[in-house]
């Protein structure tokens, strides 16, 4: 039975980037994907496209590219990424350069877009899923709106030839279900397959954290070599069978542990796993140690595709203001609760408008709230302060670090290390769109 | 016994969702973490840090329980003032429960 390999070169925007010139050398990969865009990456990225039209796509997209496409060129690997972000046709363009600038000849490049619907949402009568609100009431608030593609239009580029391929908005699953439909040549209506080819991506789309990396726990879960932490391979089967292995002699561990966590990573309802290409049913996997790091997938289904496709919203939300100053040795927390109490009496004084505030004490209950945390019960033997607060502009925002570094003079003894920050909060909500009225596009280079 | 004694766990997280899998170290316990992990103590665990329902799947296939936890992120992750605002260290309180020895 014909089988492929497909490797996982990055699990969000800033991953390392060692791993995946490692797959790509010494994977024996026919793909390799990067999934680099979270929730809110696009929104911020479509701010850096309206000030540079050449701009909006991954910052390290360029240092990626320079990494690994030597080797995928060498060797027929092809690339499948979204890190296009609000900018594919840039990022497609920017690759060509690199491709060029590398000496490397006959790669065509495929830039996928259409995700951008903020238009489409504005016009209609379109809600937002959290709060029911009408779309069009958030006014020039709104920042993005991008669909979720879904595999079709990445499958139609790897059909035209294309050797990398680059999107925004696409389910992170899709970016791995795209070969698999290309090589076994499964049908978009295949609900089953298509699951199966769901699970193996959604296993993969976060890169080590099935290969070991974000498992250990010292005396309950050991995992060898992290600071060489192999990323992820699938060896998938045209029947839908996968394998998820990794890469010989390099660290981490692929173990049914390893892969259960993240079956159910971000995960709710396992058996209604919506994606834009099935609504896949991870409630029956099973997984079976079949060697040293090597785990058989199996039992994954799925029903229909839904008739909608996932809007992710961007839209400037408001300011966050925040102050840090750490205490330590001997009486550091009450001197510590002490400064709380002053910041909190000053922000009242000097009449800052917010309009949510947290004091929290870092080492003490900042993580799980007082109510967890007390139960150690022991002193810390030093603490850090930390007063954040939400305001609807930024000059109020930035008086709310200034009162946590006046401590330095004004508050407890021996107070150090003080920090402050103010920044506007692009935020995220969603929507749901007939999925007709996303178009994607596609548009090709070649070096 | 703490829960951590015979499970592990992973928090996930979309918009002002929480979920925590518990997942069994030895698929034969999961009986005894399904009897003893149920969605009223995770509420309770977590009141104040959860404002939703908190709702639990069963995946008895691979020893497995998802919680999944509404209003748990101070508003959504890309807004929340919390230091740890996609809730990633929670898992970790979970397993910190005291769950029934074995029977001998």
């Amino acid at each position: 039975m014909k089988t492929i390999r497909i490797g996982s070169g990055a699990g969000y925007s800033g991953d390392r980037i060692e791993p995946a010139v490692e797959l790509a050398d010494k994977g024996d990969i026919q793909y390799l994907v990067f999934e680099c865009l979270a929730e809110r990456t696009i929104a911020i990225a479509q701010g850096a496209k309206l000030k540079d039209p050449a701009k909006g796509y991954d910052p390290l997209l360029a240092e990626r590219m320079q990494a690994v496409l030597p080797l995928c060129h060498a060797k027929g690997i092809k690339i499948i990424t979204n890190m296009g972000a609000a900018n594919p046709v840039a990022a497609a363009a920017k690759t060509r350069e690199i491709a060029q600038s590398l000496g490397l000849r006959g790669l065509k490049i495929a830039a996928v877009s259409g995700d951008d619907v903020l238009e489409t949402l504005k016009s209609g009568s379109h809600r937002i899923e959290e709060t029911g609100a009408p779309v069009s009431s958030m006014g020039n608030t709104l920042v993005s709106a991008n669909a979720y593609l879904g595999a079709a239009p990445i499958v139609e580029a790897l059909k035209a030839g294309a050797d990398v391929v680059i999107t925004g908005r696409v389910a992170d699953p899709a970016l791995f279900l795209a070969p698999q439909i290309v090589e076994f040549g499964w049908s978009m209506e295949d609900w089953d397959r298509l699951g199966k080819g769901t699970v193996v991506g959604h296993l993969l789309e976060c890169a080590g954290q099935v290969t070991g990396g974000y498992f250990a726990d010292p005396g309950v879960k050991d995992v060898a070599n992290l600071a060489r932490l192999g990323f992820p391979i699938a060896e998938v089967q045209e029947d839908g069978g996968a394998v998820i292995t990794k890469v010989a002699g390099s660290g981490g561990a692929v173990t049914t542990a390893t892969c259960k966590e993240q079956l159910l990573y971000e995960i709710h309802d396992p058996s209604t796993y919506f994606t834009p290409d099935v609504v896949a049913d991870f409630s029956k996997v099973t997984f079976t140690q079949e060697g040293p790091d090597r785990v058989r997938v199996a039992g994954a289904g799925g029903r229909a595709r839904p008739e909608t496709l996932k809007v992710s919203v961007g839209y400037l939300d408001s300011y966050i203001g925040e102050g840090q100053i750490s205490y330590a040795g001997p009486g550091a927390l009450a001197r510590g609760r002490l400064a709380l109490e002053i910041v909190r009496e000053r922000l009242k004084l000097t009449g800052v408008q917010t309009t949510e505030l947290r004091f929290d004490l870092i080492g003490v209950n900042s993580i799980h709230g007082d109510a967890l945390s007390t139960a150690g019960g022991q002193e810390p033997y030093e603490v850090r302060v930390r007063v954040v607060g939400r305001t609807d502009s930024l000059k109020e925002a930035v008086r709310i670090g200034n009162e946590v570094e006046t401590l330095y003079t004004n508050g407890p003894a021996s107070g150090g290390g003080a920090t402050k920050s103010a920044k506007d909060v692009v935020a995220m909500l969603s929507a749901l769109l007939p999925r007709d009225l996303a178009k994607p596009a596609i548009d090709y280079v070649e070096a | 016994m703490k829960l951590r004694d015979i499970a592990h766990s992973r928090t996930g997280d979309k918009g002002d969702i929480s979920n925590i899998s518990v997942i069994a170290f030895d698929e034969k316990d999961y009986p005894l973490i399904e009897a003893a992990v149920t969605p009223e103590r995770v509420k309770e665990l977590f009141r104040e840090v959860v404002h939703g329902e908190v709702v639990r799947h069963a995946i008895p296939g691979i020893g497995a329980l998802n919680f999944v936890m509404q209003k748990a992120l101070g508003g959504g992750v890309t807004r929340s003032l919390a230091l740890d605002a996609h809730g990633k260290c929670l898992a970790s309180a979970l397993l910190d429960l005291d769950i029934p020895d074995r029977a001998a």
